[in-house]
């Protein structure tokens, strides 16, 4: 899976416990061989993490290089790196990047919360309960398959263009992601852990709450990332069918003026927004599944 | 007395193609402070046994009493060690060792105090606060065994503890296990694939046969405890060692020339 890719270098890192504490006091000698070794290991460590910040850096220049072209290409109205930025400080000078930003951060807020607040226990009670399963899988699958964004017409029809209808797709959104997830996490939790538990004399509630719960915790976490990754889309596309306000309404206001450098500025904030809140997620992920054996 | 007592034991697992007869009556008696192993090829229902007497699974027909009592659902009065380990690994040595207590509402203090213990006993005291994540295979499964011994069991199951382990790592764990043994004689049944093992820790040694699982001989290991070295090398090691392979290997494939 994805987390496994994104992080599997620190599992076996040279500084890892592996040995046996018999032998590891046996050998008083070997104490500044380890200590050199660590310092190798450290600076090896080091050598690495420059080059893949170097490495970055060159990407961004790329980027910028590719971009720099592109508007000197002649495409009509491409905007370069110097107008968007000018048009970014203007937006966020007035006022309007921040409010448009507010507004969309709350209603995938609201939407994702919801969601997955309802999504944890369902995926729960759908992997501990097989009746539950059986009765709310079929549905699962079928709206799995409908792109949120297809409900925004009917939802827009039935709960009007307030506020209501975005936050439901969104929370449509989250709530999919997020529940499949959670039920897969509870379905593949180790057996022997939930006997091993058993026989120490854990009954029900305490196999649920003291292994299920943990050992299905990173498939949650997984399925809270994909799931703010899916409401984060979704609000940007709901607020480019029907809104007064929010980072897609003012894409949708500068396609009718031609104002491609606002279109930039509003897709620039959009992408670096959604990366801030994956790596906030990732980074709780860390520290709260750290224990897993990655292999 | 904490013996365990198999009756007529009977699994069987259904299926759409007909049952599959796990265990068909077994009967053994395993008595207070006695070191059984039990070895057999796979599929002869070892392992099943094992969780019958755990109380993880149920027994078609017959029954299985320990300490005079019938086994109705798993209890921390039978501890279980298994071949994975299944230590929680959000959980660091101490609190893995700690759960059994945790659950049966032993207070903290007192909770800590017989965690150190059977921690110090394992040999893990430097690594009570390590994650099961940075401990090798053998270290894993001390903590296992700490885990078990920490709620005092009546009984010890033991289902191929070993069996993940290399085969230096495989004889310490098997000294530091007869070692701990020998200092309380709780009584233990140990599954097993491995002939050697079987012999080496033994006072008796089960034989199963498979389809349907069933007890095939009983060989008596007359060797004294201690167990050493030099008893493993020994020309009597040798010859129960024969005639426990011959058993397993040489036995009867089906049925025929079997009275059950």
């Amino acid at each position: 899976m994805r987390r496994q890719a994104v992080s599997a270098a620190p599992a076996r890192g040279p500084g890892q416990v592996k040995e046996d504490p018999e032998r590891a006091r046996k050998a008083p000698g070997s104490a500044s061989r380890e200590d050199a070794e660590g310092s190798a290991a450290r600076r090896a460590a080091r050598t690495q993490r420059l080059r893949n910040a170097l490495l970055s850096l060159c990407s961004a220049a790329l980027g910028l290089v590719v971009w720099i072209v592109l508007a000197h290409s002649g495409i009509q109205g491409f905007p370069g790196p110097a107008s968007v930025l000018s048009r970014g400080w203007q937006l966020l000078r007035d006022g309007v990047l921040l409010d448009d930003l507010g507004a969309s951060l709350r209603r995938v807020l609201t939407g994702y919360v919801i969601g997955t607040a309802l999504a944890v226990p369902v995926g729960f009670a759908m992997g501990w309960y097989p009746v539950v399963r059986r009765l709310i899988e079929p549905w699962l699958q079928f709206f799995r398959m409908v792109p949120p964004l297809a409900v925004i017409p009917l939802a827009i029809v039935l709960m009007g263009i307030g506020e209501t209808p975005k936050i439901f797709v969104i929370f449509l959104a989250a709530f999919l992601s997020c529940v499949v997830s959670t039920f897969q996490g509870v379905v593949s939790v180790d057996p022997t852990l939930v006997s091993a538990a058993r026989v120490l004399g854990a009954g029900d509630a305490r196999v649920f709450l003291g292994v299920v719960v943990p050992a299905s915790s990173p498939f949650i976490l997984v399925g809270m990332r994909i799931g703010l990754g899916a409401a984060w889309a979704t609000v940007v596309a709901a607020e480019l069918i029907a809104a007064q306000s929010g980072l897609g309404f003012r894409m949708q206001q500068a396609q009718l003026y031609y104002d491609l450098p606002t279109m930039f500025v509003q897709l620039i904030a959009i992408g670096t927004v959604g990366l801030a809140m994956d790596r906030l997620l990732l980074l709780a992920e860390h520290r709260l599944t750290g224990w897993q054996e990655r292999r | 007395m904490p013996s365990i007592e198999f009756n007529e034991v009977r699994r069987d697992f259904g299926s759409r193609a007909g049952g599959f007869l796990a265990l068909d009556g077994v009967s053994l008696t395993i008595e207070d402070g006695e070191f059984v192993t039990v070895v057999g090829p796979s599929g002869c229902g070892k392992s099943t046994l094992l969780n019958v007497a755990a109380g993880l699974l149920d027994a078609t027909a017959g029954s299985v009493t320990v300490d005079g009592e019938e086994v109705r659902g798993p209890s921390p009065e039978r501890g279980v060690i298994f071949q994975q380990y299944a230590l929680f690994p959000w959980m660091t040595v101490s609190q893995n060792v700690e759960f059994g207590l945790k659950v049966a509402g032993v207070g903290r203090a007192e909770r800590r105090a017989a965690a150190r213990r059977v921690i110090d006993m394992v040999g893990l005291a430097d690594f009570a606060d390590a994650l099961p994540k940075t401990l090798s295979g053998g270290m894993k499964q001390r903590c296992a065994i700490a885990r078990a011994y920490a709620v005092d069991p009546k009984v010890l199951l033991m289902d191929e503890p070993f069996g993940a382990l290399d085969a230096l790592t495989r004889v310490r764990m098997q000294d530091a296990l007869l070692e701990t043994w020998s200092r309380d004689r709780r009584t233990v049944m140990f599954i097993t694939h491995d002939v050697d093992e079987a012999v080496y820790l033994a006072s008796r040694v089960v034989v199963m046969a498979a389809r349907p699982g069933r007890i095939h001989r009983i060989v008596p290991v007359d060797l004294p405890y201690p167990r050493t070295e030099e008893m493993r090398l020994s020309a009597e090691f040798a010859d129960l060692r024969r005639q426990v392979w011959n058993a397993v290997y040489h036995q009867p494939s089906t049925l025929e020339g079997n009275s059950s």
